[in-house]
């Protein structure tokens, strides 16, 4: 508990340096800084040869389904951090939502998994390319580590993730 | 026994593989598609027989509130427009449990469509029959259906070009590439594409 308190108050310190820091552009958004990346620079993200096991969802503001299952992936996220496992949460909001929907949301719900803004037109090429059996639709997860990878184009509950977790930990 | 244990050892390597070899469900371009009768939103039922001069469908699964068919409304709109008169009319069918995706009821679909000014049904697939019959998983979803000695023949199944989201940014428009080959009597070059588009909303799979 000290630990994650120690963490915490750590973090929030670091955040308020940043934000002093940079106070003169970026009050707006001294807190929640989202990259935006086409997919050459998201692929290496998707086929990391380490030894943890990510778990990606792809995601948007405007998709209910996605927003429902969030908060099971940021308990994943918390209850897994520790074990190796790593959840990213890659964005899929049109470009101009990023500002107007995207970062209020993150800041709103405070997500503490990695969020990512993914922007690229080329959508014939990446959705096979990252797995031939999605159609396109979201929610969509891709849970890998260097020995096994598994794509699901599904909703999914707390512990039915949990569930498809273990089955890359054992 | 040996060889009765081998033999069942391959039935049942042969059951297992049967069953996950073919995950996906659904239509496939080349197969037959099956008729429907659905209420739209003049309150009258269509089914795809009523139009016995129709060459073909562009049967577009699609939906209010999904900001992807959204985006290609107007676009949903240019193709009925180019092809109704040539014989390819497009049917939109709103495959969403409005319990589930509240402003995708029939109402909602009611005054969407006037806003629009559709100019084709726009159909509410009620209890969810039809979308799991044709495979369709998000909204926008093409299907083109080529009517061949009475039946109804999957030729197309996706996008309905290469920039879902930007019709400004448009190269390839893969449905009507797809449609204006039939009419020549051709086959599609591509008969299968892919886009983001929101999943459809059905409690069954939540």
């Amino acid at each position: 508990m000290h630990k994650i308190l120690i963490l915490f108050l750590g973090s929030f310190m670091l955040l308020s340096c940043k934000g002093k820091l940079k106070e003169t552009d970026e009050v707006r958004d001294s807190s929640v800084k989202i990259a935006t990346l086409n997919y050459e620079e998201l692929k290496p993200l998707l086929h990391k040869n380490d030894d943890k096991t990510y778990v990606v969802n792809f995601w948007a503001t405007w998709c209910m389904p996605c927003v429902k299952e969030l908060p099971a992936f940021e308990k994943l996220n918390a209850a897994y951090k520790d074990k190796n496992v790593e959840v990213v949460l890659v964005s899929l909001d049109f470009p101009k939502q990023k500002e107007s929907n995207l970062i209020p949301f993150v800041k709103k719900k405070s997500l503490q998994s990695k969020v990512l803004h993914f922007d690229d037109a080329n959508e014939q090429f990446w959705i096979p390319d990252i797995a031939e059996n999605w159609s396109g639709s979201i929610p969509a997860t891709l849970i890998y580590n260097e020995k096994k990878r598994k794509f699901y184009e599904k909703s999914f509950s707390y512990e039915e993730l949990q569930y498809e977790l273990q089955t890359f930990l054992n | 026994m040996k060889t009765f244990k081998t033999i069942l050892l391959l039935l049942v390597v042969a059951t297992i593989s049967a069953f996950t070899i073919n995950p996906s469900k659904g239509y496939k371009v080349g197969d037959e598609a099956a008729d429907f009768s659905l209420k739209n939103i003049d309150d009258t039922m269509v089914s795809l027989a009523d139009y016995s001069e129709a060459k073909g469908f562009i049967v577009v699964f699609t939906c209010n509130m999904c900001p992807y068919s959204v985006a290609n409304e107007d676009r949903i709109i240019a193709l009925d427009k180019k092809y109704k008169k040539k014989g390819f009319p497009v049917i939109a069918i709103n495959p969403n449990d409005p319990e589930v995706s509240k402003g995708d009821s029939f109402e909602a679909m009611k005054v969407r469509a006037k806003e629009k000014g559709f100019t084709f049904p726009y159909l509410f697939d009620e209890g969810q029959e039809v979308y799991p019959k044709y495979g369709a998983t998000k909204t926008p979803h093409v299907y083109i259906l080529n009517k061949k000695k009475g039946k109804l023949i999957v030729e197309y199944i996706g996008a309905i070009d290469d920039s879902s989201r930007n019709e400004n940014n448009v190269k390839e428009r893969f449905v009507e590439n797809a449609v204006d080959a039939l009419l020549k009597g051709e086959k599609p070059t591509k008969t299968d594409t892919r886009a983001i588009g929101c999943s459809i909303k059905d409690k069954r799979n939540s």
